[in-house]
């Protein structure tokens, strides 16, 4: 088939759709939860992002709902970030936004991982809100917690 | 096959010569257009209409005495009388032209029931109804401390008349119901409904936007109240609506929308209203959409639309029986088919509707996938969204089977 079906539905997509990495909930009063939704189909990602320090995310999970894409890409996401630095995170959400709507990144760079999954997206405008749900959630939890450090 | 539905099919090959958009290639497959409930497409009589009209006798309208002004007006004028023939008003001044259902519906919250409903006053909906008619009540609930209660639907996705007997009591002034709900499908006894209504001297708003554009709709024998619908739903073009209302409740109405065109004199001291219609369309109105929309009713008309649905119900039918079949999927909607329209929702386990729509647009195939614009609905029932299809009278049988071929292709790439 030529009609982008099989660059869209990736197998590493497929896979991170069926097992997904860091699902679920973390609990504490120091925990950022961040809820998104796409009004258009009702999916929904809810992150919860950990840092105990501020600068670096001990623990990330996600609960969510939705479609391939919405899901596989949060899975994907809290796998690349945790462990990492929070200003590194950002500047991944920020390569994933450009890669996402057809910008040029750095395709050696190792931190960016599987992000290259999501190049049969950029083809399909409606879906790229799906991508971006889970990273946009990562996004303001950054920002959140920015505002309470 | 009997010869009736024989020649039915063969209308229904000649019918769709007039939809040049449905020769279009969708990632070069055929296209099956299975999306009616969302929009209809256009027949080239009412796409020529609108470019007769900006080609040859456009103006503005309700204006200049210029010939252009005249033609345009008696254009537009003339859609009245289309529109109140075909639901079967008695008064042309009774229908006031909008953007669309949803158009409507606000309008009538905001000149009517703001203005003649007091704190505690109750409003009936109901549990199958789309954003369109919740969210205006849920607004004017806020503004004027009205009280919403809801006709709940029950498992088999009908209404629950016998709960509906204790919803609609003494202090009911308005149920405002769909007459099909755009999410399951089912027929609302909208009968039923008015009659308990008028029992309890409430006024009924029946939402036809799922409705008309398949079946006879006459106002008088039903004795409806107030009817809204879109022109886009039924060949039209978009940002034409109908809100139709008895005189004597349009003459307890309050125009919303102050401008020209809905004044019969201004000083520096204030207004007199236009007459009805007039005073609820302010401004410059969608005079091509309008126009256009005319264009669409006689269509309907020529071709004996009515007929030609019940024959796309049959496919919906088909199709629906064909995936009944299909262990894999899970169909909502009544069982009874007679409590049924030319649409059902369905859902595939473990795979979600954006990725199905998106699998069977690749085929060609266009559905919806979502909640429809009827989120609470779906929820009730578990689903937070699910894939539509949704017939009309130029799908044929070829279609269908598009759509079940295709649906196969979906479950080899994600269910093996």
């Amino acid at each position: 088939m030529n009609d982008g079906m099989d660059e869209l539905y990736r197998d590493i997509i497929l896979d991170h759709y069926r097992n997904p990495r860091n699902s679920g909930s973390i609990e504490g009063d120091s925990v950022i939860i961040i809820e998104e939704f796409n009004p258009l189909c009702g999916d929904k990602i809810i992150v919860y992002l950990h840092s105990l320090s501020g600068e670096l995310i001990d623990d990330i999970k996600f609960i969510g709902e939705g479609c391939s894409i919405s899901q596989s890409s949060a899975s994907i996401m809290t796998d690349l970030v945790i462990g990492k630095k929070i200003e590194h995170a950002k500047q991944i959400v920020q390569q994933f936004h450009t890669f996402i709507t057809g910008g040029n990144i750095d395709e050696d760079d190792n931190s960016l991982g599987d992000i290259d999954a999501f190049k049969g997206v950029r083809k399909f405008p409606a879906r790229i809100k799906c991508a971006g749900l889970a990273w946009n959630s990562l996004d303001k939890a950054i920002d959140s917690m920015k505002k309470l450090t | 096959m009997s010869l009736e539905s024989k020649k039915l099919l063969d209308r229904t090959t000649q019918i769709r010569s007039d939809f040049p958009i449905l020769d279009r290639k969708i990632n070069g497959k055929r296209l099956a257009y299975l999306d009616n409930a969302a929009s209809s497409q256009k027949p080239m009589q009412v796409i020529s209409k609108i470019n007769d009209l900006y080609s040859n006798y456009y103006a503005n309208v309700h204006r200049g005495v210029h010939s252009l002004s005249m033609e345009s007006t008696e254009a537009y004028e003339s859609v009245r009388e289309k529109v109140a023939k075909f639901i079967n008003a008695g008064n042309i001044n009774e229908i006031i032209f909008t953007k669309g259902t949803t158009d409507s519906i606000n309008l009538f919250a905001q000149s009517w029931a703001k203005n003649n409903l007091k704190k505690g006053d109750r409003i009936v909906l109901s549990e199958i109804e789309h954003h369109a008619n919740l969210v205006p009540w849920f607004m004017l609930r806020d503004e004027i401390g009205i009280e919403l209660a809801f006709i709940p639907v029950l498992d088999d996705y009908t209404l629950d008349i016998e709960a509906a007997k204790k919803i609609i009591n003494s202090n009911t002034r308005l149920v405002s119901i769909s007459h099909i709900s755009n999410s399951l499908g089912t027929i609302v006894p909208i009968k039923d409904i008015i009659d308990l209504a008028h029992h309890n001297n409430a006024i009924v708003l029946i939402d036809g936007a799922q409705s008309i554009p398949h079946q006879n709709m006459n106002v008088i024998d039903l004795d409806i109240d107030v009817l809204v619908f879109s022109a886009h739903k039924m060949l039209g073009p978009t940002g034409v609506g109908i809100l139709w209302a008895k005189m004597d409740i349009l003459k307890q109405c309050e125009p919303v929308i102050g401008g020209g065109d809905m004044i019969s004199k201004v000083t520096f001291d204030g207004a007199l209203w236009n007459d009805i219609p007039f005073r609820f369309e302010a401004g410059t109105p969608n005079i091509a959409g309008v126009i256009g929309f005319g264009e669409a009713i006689d269509y309907l008309n020529e071709i004996n639309y009515i007929d030609l649905c019940n024959q796309s119900h049959v496919i919906s039918e088909y199709t629906r029986n064909l995936l009944e079949e299909m262990e894999f999927v899970e169909i909502l909607g009544p069982k009874d088919k007679l409590l049924r329209t030319s649409l059902f929702s369905f859902d595939i386990k473990n795979i979600h509707p954006h990725d199905v729509a998106q699998i069977l647009d690749s085929e060609g195939v266009a559905v919806r996938a979502g909640h429809h614009c009827a989120q609470p609905t779906l929820n009730k029932f578990g689903f937070s969204s699910t894939v539509r299809a949704s017939f009309y009278f130029y799908n044929n049988f070829e279609d269908a089977n598009q759509l079940i071929e295709s649906l196969q292709i979906v479950k080899k790439r994600f269910l093996q």
